[in-house]
């Protein structure tokens, strides 16, 4: 049982060791500047022989970032929302159900969110990029010049959040259920209504589990490759605007690149491979520390 | 002597008149976001969407004011709030699914669970070809897959429950993170480790192993959480009979557990059933039907669903749609199974 318990140990190690080895050329040769650059460049001459590569993956790593972080933005309000509505708001009637149908979403295949983003959601999402560069386009971050709204970083942040927005919310009530009854009584006692409790007792209680469970949601949008391969265009160029149709990222790059790669550029999808990897172990490590700290303790 | 049978009262249930404003507030916000978004230049669905609850928790305010302090009149907006909250997370959840019946119902014809895609292109009309090969490919990668993790899945929960040794801790933080690693880096781990280096070629197996790293996490943490409502006086009158820990374990506490093992087990199909990205990477996608998983480029349905899109004519679309409708009723069905299995063993 314990070599049982240490395979996830071994896998683990396994991940980091294969694709730190078969990328290991590519990380030495470019050194730092594989993730301080954003040229991916392979020229070959007329018998197919690499003569020039360049590889940087600065534009995919800001757009991972932008695109994840844009999915936390809208679903964190959202998800916390509907976990208190589950929580202190919905009658138990209505509750189970509820529940059932955010633990449904859950278990869609990411390939579902994918296509309906495409076909369906990209049209509205489209006008309501439109609608916010109408009427916030003076901040820098919603400039769009040229007006090229398709496949832009907001459309892929949208259905990053749909498909992250069940995870947030059970979490989330997870912790909201964890609420030291006694206290929640004592407000009520004490002439509160529902909302006070939920200001001054629920929500500084569970703070702290709250943003862990956002940062899971962030790990899971960074990885995530085909719900964003099939929404976003991808641009070897750093593109800080979010409605403008031109984003990158990481895990998409690799699939995208996939299939026309020869021996040489797999090796640099390796190499991408072992950041992402390492950036999301980071960032579920992080989560895990900060929901371990507050999650059963509160403040 | 005649006897008064006092009819219960229920004070906490709202009185036909309470029922009634609710009722009439309703309609003024249903009669104002439709005035607002008429005489305004705003228009459209999010128009109405987003007027009709600011006018709702608007009124929910006035009104909760009235009837009793301020105070409640807040606690009448911020329950309105927090129901647009849950609205936005059921909106698209339904929209999905209407999505996907409504399309793919288009592409359900009589051959399409007994023909393979051999003889047809994507293009041709939707009743030639069919899914055959993608669903038993499916089949065998997941069988293949789940036979793999789920000794090693329940192994780990059973060190995290029963032994509790030393790595406990490790072990369980461990899990977690493996439960992160990102599809394609179990798919690209497969193609350094086995395909480069050993096989030099595209199998169903290799699919199943990059699918197994998905796997383990969601089966080893669904499992643990299981063993843990296992009573403790099981384990107790277990070693009270003389048996040794292993003896125990595997005569009383996992046949204790098992329609909880395989609800860790449904879910951990559920999570790996539709996961695409490896899939993409390592298994080759064939068109015909392939059974053996050792060799030879192994057809699935993510795969057939992808490539259908991606060609992106009018047939190949419809395709598409046929393929995620099959797909998610695959889904619904393990999802369900998973909660019928989880409720019975709750009583």
């Amino acid at each position: 049982m314990t070599a049982g318990g240490l395979s996830s140990l071994l896998v683990l190690g396994l991940i980091a060791i294969f694709l730190g080895y078969q990328g290991f050329e590519i990380l030495v040769k470019e050194g730092f500047s594989f993730i301080t650059t954003s040229d991916w460049i392979v020229e070959t001459d007329t018998d197919g022989a690499i003569v020039n590569t360049k590889f940087g993956l600065a534009a995919m790593l800001v757009g991972t970032a932008l695109c994840a972080l844009m999915a936390v933005l809208i679903a964190v309000p959202i998800s916390v929302a509907a976990a208190i509505f589950l929580s202190f708001y919905a009658p138990s009637s209505i509750r189970n159900f509820l529940v059932s149908v955010i633990d449904l979403m859950a278990a869609f295949p990411s390939i579902l969110f994918g296509f309906w983003g495409l076909f369906v959601l990209m049209p509205s999402a489209e006008y309501w990029a439109k609608l916010i560069n109408k009427y916030l386009g003076f901040i820098p971050l919603f400039e769009v010049e040229p007006r090229f709204f398709t496949r832009s970083p907001f459309i892929a942040g949208v259905v990053l959040a749909i498909m992250i927005i069940p995870i947030v919310t059970s979490i989330s009530r997870e912790i909201f259920s964890q609420t030291p009854l006694d206290r929640i009584q004592a407000a009520y006692a004490l002439g509160a209504t529902r909302w006070n409790v939920i200001r001054t007792v629920a929500i500084p209680y569970s703070r702290g589990g709250i943003v862990g469970g956002s940062m899971l949601g962030l790990g899971r949008a960074m990885g995530e490759t085909v719900a964003v391969y099939t929404v976003l265009n991808i641009v070897y160029q750093i593109n800080w605007n979010v409605l403008f149709g031109a984003g990158g990222n990481v895990a998409s790059l690799i699939l995208l690149k996939f299939g026309e790669a020869q021996p040489y550029e797999v090796q640099a999808l390796m190499a991408a491979g072992l950041i992402l990897f390492l950036l999301t172990l980071l960032v579920n490590f992080t989560a895990d520390q900060i929901v371990a700290r507050y999650g059963s303790k509160g403040r | 002597m005649s006897q008064t049978i006092v009819k219960p009262s229920r004070p906490w249930l709202p009185s036909p008149r309470e029922r009634a404003t609710d009722l009439g507030l309703l309609l003024v916000t249903f009669l104002t976001s439709y005035a607002v978004v008429e005489l305004t230049p705003m228009k459209g669905k999010l128009a109405y969407f987003f007027v009709f609850f600011f006018a709702f928790a608007l009124y929910s305010l006035i009104k909760g004011s009235i009837t009793r302090d301020f105070m409640n009149g807040v606690d009448q907006f911020f329950s309105i709030v927090m129901l647009l909250g849950m609205t936005l997370v059921i909106i698209p959840t339904a929209d999905i699914l209407y999505t996907v019946f409504d399309k793919g119902r288009k592409g359900i014809h009589s051959g399409l669970l007994t023909t393979d895609m051999g003889l047809a292109t994507p293009s041709d009309p939707i009743t030639n070809g069919g899914l055959l090969h993608a669903i038993t490919g499916t089949l065998i990668l997941v069988l293949v897959a789940l036979l793999i993790s789920l000794p090693i899945g329940i192994l780990t929960a059973l060190y995290l429950t029963e032994i509790k040794g030393g790595f406990t801790r490790p072990i369980r933080f461990l899990v977690q993170a493996m439960s992160g690693v990102p599809s394609i880096v179990a798919g690209l781990f497969i193609l350094s480790s086995i395909i480069y280096p050993i096989t030099k070629s595209y199998s169903g197996l290799a699919g199943s192993l990059a699918l197994t790293i998905l796997m383990i996490p969601t089966i080893a943490r669904t499992a643990e959480e299981v063993l843990n409502l296992i009573p403790n006086d099981l384990r107790e009158a277990g070693v009270a009979l003389g048996g040794t820990q292993w003896r125990t374990v595997a005569m009383v506490v996992v046949p204790a557990a098992r329609s909880g093992l395989i609800t860790a087990m449904i879910l951990g199909v559920a999570r790996i059933v539709g996961e695409t990205a490896p899939i993409l990477l390592v298994t080759g996608g064939g068109d015909t039907v392939n059974l053996d998983p050792t060799s030879g480029a192994m057809g699935s349905l993510p795969f057939y669903i992808w490539k259908s899109f991606l060609i992106g004519t009018e047939e190949s679309i419809a395709r598409g749609w046929a393929g995620l409708l099959v797909l998610l009723v695959l889904v619904l069905i393990l999802f369900t199974l998973a909660r019928f299995l989880g409720t019975r063993r709750m009583k």
